[in-house]
């Protein structure tokens, strides 16, 4: 993957935001609550239109590209509050993921056609290949709505690998999570990452996982972008003090 | 587990086989209608059960297979058989076509544009434009069939009934193995997906106006069918039997038989066939309040219909972990 670039103007929520996410990186996305992070990672799986600019992935817009197909693009994501399939089962649920990778239509699975089973059959092992990275195999026919919520956020992260996305949008992945959690869940971030060769974008309030996992970040106050840079510079940038801190600029 | 329902399956299908020997032929012209209201549930169930889809319409489905079963027997000289497939094409457009506006309703919304189709298709079965083809209130009269000669002469004679049984049962088996297919498949899994979370299915790539739209095509192609077997059956075809009763009684059947199971349909099958009968012998005089009764004690008992509550006690018998879950075929 080459430079994203993320141009937009006009809308309030934001305001003119440009970054660069280069491929292989970590880059960690922070502010404070409603500075437009969630928004622009809507954008980004056009769950939201935005009103001006442009977002470049490998080098073409992704404005064109209509909602269903984002996954198939190589943008995988998953959700602040999860958005799990709750009766469905951990396999299920990433089995589901793959559905960007795979095609055959309603005929060919009624008639369960050779090319049908020889698909399912790639499902089937390529999720299970992410059971047990992810460490779910002894819950992999449990229904979702049953699993603590530290699981339920594992299978999430699963769901969005089974597309072999090459970018990886994580939408507060430490939220709910205890200070234990936080620190495996900032390894195996780092770990998906090296092992699958992935790009990640990474939305997060808890500040230690983003400074810690991120090659780069991009700070936003009230939907402009306010810092830039390794984390280590932008720990020490004044306006992102202000911002979380308060007090005279 | 798995070997467990294929016996299971295989053994109700051999009971199947054998029961228009032991029954008389009444019995066995009712067990064709649990077949036909089977396949009729599993088609409802396709898009209730599995993929959220409320219908409170799909009488009308179940009405046009039927009509197209009975003009093409009639009118256009078509065997029997022939005109399943027809019916199974026409519902599955219209279904599809029915489908595509309804992709913006959700929910009772959308329970009430279904239920809009379920109470008018009966009147304009009866407009008269129609019928030189439809027959008018008066409907249309089709004859049964004959077993063919070869069983006789193979030295399996089956009487019209017997013969009507079993056509119905390779065609409900046949309905059943393509539901199944689907349904645990990729397009399955989306279409539990979108009804378990609409976003985050289109988040994984499911396009689900095509999903949503084809699935109802789907559905009402499996009704269609099921429609068009039942005319065959009852040899009749008029505006009034496809009231919107029928729809109602379709959406108890999946209910009462178990949302998002595909044998929930034959349990749900049986009972709206057998129930009414059942309510009938214990009170002539209000069989509804005994059917009403009925009703409650089966949800109150069997909050996930009869395929859960036999799910949950085959999981007892086997000491199985627990698992109650809807979805999984």
């Amino acid at each position: 993957m080459q430079n994203v670039g993320v141009r937009f103007g006009g809308i309030v929520a934001l305001d003119d935001v440009s970054f660069d996410v280069p491929a292989g990186s970590i880059v960690g996305l922070i502010g404070p609550n409603g500075a437009g992070k969630t928004t622009l990672f809507n954008c980004l799986s056009r769950l939201y239109e935005c009103g001006s600019g442009d977002i470049l992935f490998d080098g073409s817009s992704l404005l064109q590209v209509p909602r269903h197909l984002v996954a198939g693009a190589g943008i995988g994501r998953t959700f602040q509050n999860l958005a799990l399939f709750r009766t469905m089962t951990v396999l299920d649920n990433i089995m589901v993921g793959r559905h960007s990778r795979t095609g055959t239509g309603f005929l060919f699975n009624s008639l369960r056609l050779p090319v049908v089973v020889r698909e399912e059959a790639a499902t089937l092992e390529k999720s299970q290949t992410l059971l047990r990275l992810l460490e779910l195999e002894s819950v992999a026919q449990a229904r979702v709505a049953d699993l603590p919520f530290g699981t339920q956020k594992r299978v999430e992260l699963a769901r969005a690998l089974a597309s072999e996305p090459k970018l990886l949008l994580l939408d507060e992945p430490a939220s709910g999570l205890n200070h234990e959690e936080v620190g495996v869940l900032g390894q195996l971030i780092r770990d998906v990452r090296d092992r699958l060769k992935l790009t990640v974008l990474l939305v997060e309030h808890h500040m230690s996982l983003v400074m810690n996992i991120s090659d780069h970040v991009v700070a936003l106050n009230f939907g402009r972008k306010i810092a830039e840079g390794t984390p280590a510079e932008v720990q020490r940038h004044p306006e992102l003090i202000q911002a979380y801190l308060g007090g005279a600029a | 587990m798995k070997r467990l329902s294929l016996i299971g399956y295989g053994v109700l299908l051999l009971v199947a086989c054998v029961l228009p020997f032991l029954v008389s032929e009444y019995r066995t012209f009712q067990f064709t209608l649990v077949l036909v209201y089977s396949i009729a549930l599993l088609g409802l169930n396709i898009l209730t059960g599995y993929n959220g889809q409320i219908s409170l319409g799909h009488g009308a489905f179940y009405a046009i297979g039927a009509y197209v079963a009975a003009v093409l027997m009639d009118k256009a000289g078509f065997p029997y058989w022939a005109t399943i497939p027809v019916a199974g094409a026409v519902c599955l457009l219209a279904g599809f076509l029915f489908g595509l506006p309804a992709l913006r309703l959700e929910g009772l919304y959308l329970a009430l544009a279904t239920f809009a189709l379920g109470v008018s298709l009966p009147q304009l079965l009866k407009y008269h434009h129609f019928e030189g083809w439809t027959g008018g209130v008066q409907g249309v009269v089709i004859t049964k069939p004959d077993a063919p000669e070869f069983l006789a002469v193979l030295g399996l004679p089956l009487n019209q009934d017997q013969w009507l049984y079993f056509f119905t049962l390779a065609i409900t088996v046949v309905m059943f193995l393509l539901a199944w297919n689907l349904l645990r498949g990729r397009l399955g899994r989306a279409m539990m997906a979108i009804r378990d979370n609409h976003v985050a299915a289109e988040a994984m790539g499911v396009n689900n106006a095509m999903v949503k739209s084809l699935t109802f095509g789907v559905s009402a192609m499996f009704t269609g069918v099921a429609g068009a077997l039942g005319a065959i059956a009852i040899q009749f075809v008029a505006p009034d039997s496809f009231n919107i009763f029928v729809s109602l009684t379709f959406l108890i059947g999946i209910v009462i038989g178990g949302l998002a199971s595909i044998p929930g349909a034959i349990y749900g099958a049986l009972f709206i066939q057998f129930v009414p009968n059942i309510a009938d012998e214990f009170s002539k005089a209000a069989p509804w309040a005994i059917f009403g009764l009925f009703l409650i004690g089966f949800t109150y008992l069997m909050p996930l219909g009869i395929a859960g509550a036999i799910r949950l006690g085959l999981a007892r018998l086997t000491g199985k972990e627990h698992n109650s879950q809807p979805g999984k075929p």
